[in-house]
């Protein structure tokens, strides 16, 4: 896999841009480079970057995050130090931006450092189960949103197509045609699609750029407590 | 194959009030739930509904009593010190008995408190909150599933009873995304004949209030809603049990400790230690029969909260203080694990 200095996961709400962005720094990471990782979310209190802090740390990633993360204080403050993403180009850097345009709106002040380097990848986080992009047009539509919000365009997508736990192979390759049809609609190519590790492994000989994802493991629901896929209708 | 989307709890319980029919939605944004009123300002103005961010949660839930005074299908929601905002609007649709659904995704408290989960609004929810006699329809959902469903629910026992029903969610199961399915959804319609329509000439003048100042009136009407209230009591309490059929032991969890006590059950059942677990799904009505039947075969109880101790006491309640109930609980946004319950379970087969 060739790599930008920069790598930047935006993308609509929930499309599963923090997960992506801390196994893709702990790839580089096992490849030997400097990392360096930014949580810039502004929007969503739980479910972070720094909820993999523990991890990132053991693999010699910096972490760069609000010092309110996951405190009980609800400021949507930038770190200061997360100019150093921007500045020391002697790492690699990872940024998490926040979800959709109200997310992307931070990633503005550091735009125009990354023009001027013009190295990085602006990758756009694309999940065909999410409900407000569930068409092709409609995901575009965010796509546009974030670029004018941050005043950076996409260079490509990823594909993140899945149902949580229920995600199986098949989620993946149906949502191949949703995927080349965004492309086709936005110009950009497809650089990765994504999955649990163990999904991804049987697609790896259909699809050839497959990044398989280890997902952090969840406070509750042993293997074979599950909720039932069942509505509780009535 | 049934059609699937990924949701976060919050937005399954705006885009289930879409398709309940709730055109009107009226809010303020706060922690940890605030995606429900960023999911109705996306999509209301696409399927001509209404999203208004009020000034002020008190403005919002007023706005409330007047759509639901107008027939319609209508929400607000908010977390914990937002609720506590909303009381006198909560007693004032209760005393003009007119439907409405109203969600509290709780943070931590009292007071300004905190961001992460927590259930401590239980009290506020199923014992009054705002002021006089009244009730709330309160459900407890425990999944992203549930999240919607019950909000579906909700509605239609709103329309049903003419009162309001309260989703009592988490920041967790707010915040948390699962797969979900809105397939087989039950949408009951209710005729409103009661609802300031506008008369066109052709009828008297429908009145809501919640103002009688002849105390015999004012009476006789507490008398009638408490009449319909015990109806829903009758007919309306939800629970799960699971492997209680031969259980000691009973563990008693609502919401987001349900999922945790669930993996206690199961790695107590392990050590050979048989105990159950029941998981009110409506707090009001509360589920009296389960456990007054489970209190004629167990040793004791073990209610998991994540507050002090609130629901314990309806516990007592329905099973008459027949057998212990012990406490099991974190509280100000920390969630128990599932050994802390499994330790838990372990005390209560020493008796301790």
């Amino acid at each position: 896999m060739e790599h930008k200095r920069l790598t930047l996961f935006a993308g609509h709400y929930g499309s599963g841009k923090t997960n992506i962005a801390v196994n893709y720094a702990l790839h580089l990471a096992s490849e030997g480079k400097k990392v360096c990782i930014a949580d810039l979310d502004i929007v969503n209190p739980y479910f972070r970057t720094a909820d993999s802090a523990k991890a990132l740390k053991e693999a010699g990633i910096d972490l760069i995050t609000s010092q309110f993360t996951n405190s009980n204080v609800d400021l949507p403050a930038l770190p200061a130090e997360a100019y150093r993403l921007v500045q020391d180009k002697n790492s690699f850097a990872v940024m998490d931006i926040g979800g959709d345009d109200r997310g992307a709106y931070a990633l503005g002040r550091y735009v125009p450092f990354i023009k001027e380097e013009n190295n990085y990848r602006m990758v756009f986080v694309a999940n065909a189960s999410r409900p407000l992009t569930r068409t092709p047009a409609e995901a575009l539509e965010v796509m546009g949103e974030i670029e004018q919000a941050c005043g950076l365009c996409f260079t490509c997508i990823v594909n993140n197509t899945n149902l949580a736990s229920e995600t199986t192979a098949e989620t993946v390759l149906e949502s191949l045609s949703y995927i080349e049809a965004l492309s086709a609609l936005s110009g950009l190519p497809v650089w990765l699609h994504t999955a649990e590790k163990a999904v991804a492994a049987t697609l790896a000989d259909t699809l050839n750029n497959v990044f398989p994802l280890q997902l952090q493991e969840k406070y509750f629901d042993l293997p074979s407590q599950k909720p039932k896929a069942r509505p509780l209708w009535g | 194959m049934a059609e699937r989307v990924l949701m976060k709890g919050n937005e399954a319980i705006a885009e289930a009030a879409i398709r309940a029919g709730c055109r009107h939605y009226f809010g303020y944004p706060i922690t940890p739930q605030t995606e429900i009123a960023a999911y109705m300002a996306k999509k209301m103005p696409k399927i001509g509904g209404v999203f208004l961010q009020a000034e002020s949660e008190v403005a919002s839930i007023n706005m409330v009593y007047g759509a639901a005074a107008a027939g319609m299908r209508v929400m607000t929601s908010s977390s914990s010190p937002g609720i506590s905002l909303k009381a006198e609007g909560l007693s004032y649709i209760a005393g003009s008995d007119v439907p409405a659904l109203v969600v509290n995704v709780q943070r931590g408290g009292p007071g300004l408190g905190g961001i992460q989960p927590s259930q401590s609004d239980y009290f506020q929810a199923t014992k009054g909150g705002g002021h006089g006699d009244y009730r709330m329809i309160v459900l407890a959902p425990a999944s992203v599933q549930e999240m919607a469903s019950l909000t579906i629910k909700g509605f239609n026992l709103a329309d049903k009873y003419l009162m309001t029903a309260m989703i009592l969610a988490d920041g967790t199961i707010g915040q948390m995304m699962e797969p979900i399915s809105f397939e087989d959804a039950q949408i009951e319609t209710y005729e409103k004949p009661w609802a300031l329509t506008g008369t066109n000439g052709e009828r008297k003048h429908n009145i809501v209030n919640s103002l009688y100042l002849k105390p015999d009136e004012l009476e006789v009407k507490n008398f009638e809603r408490y009449e319909r209230y015990k109806t829903v009591e009758e007919k309306e309490a939800m629970w799960e049990e699971y492997m209680m059929e031969d259980a000691e032991y009973c563990v008693v969890a609502f919401g987001i400790a349900s999922r945790v006590a669930k993996n206690a059950v199961v790695a107590a059942r392990a050590e050979g230690i048989k105990v159950g677990l029941i998981r009110p799904i409506t707090l009001w009505p509360f589920p009296t029969k389960p456990l007054a039947a489970a209190a004629e075969k167990v040793k004791s109880f073990i209610s998991v909260e994540l507050n002090m101790g609130q629901m314990i006491e309806d516990i007592r309640l329905a099973t008459g203080c027949k057998k212990p109930v012990s406490l099991c609980n974190r509280c100000g946004g920390m969630i128990p694990s599932p050994d802390e319950v499994l330790a838990a379970i372990r005390k209560a087969q020493k008796g301790e």
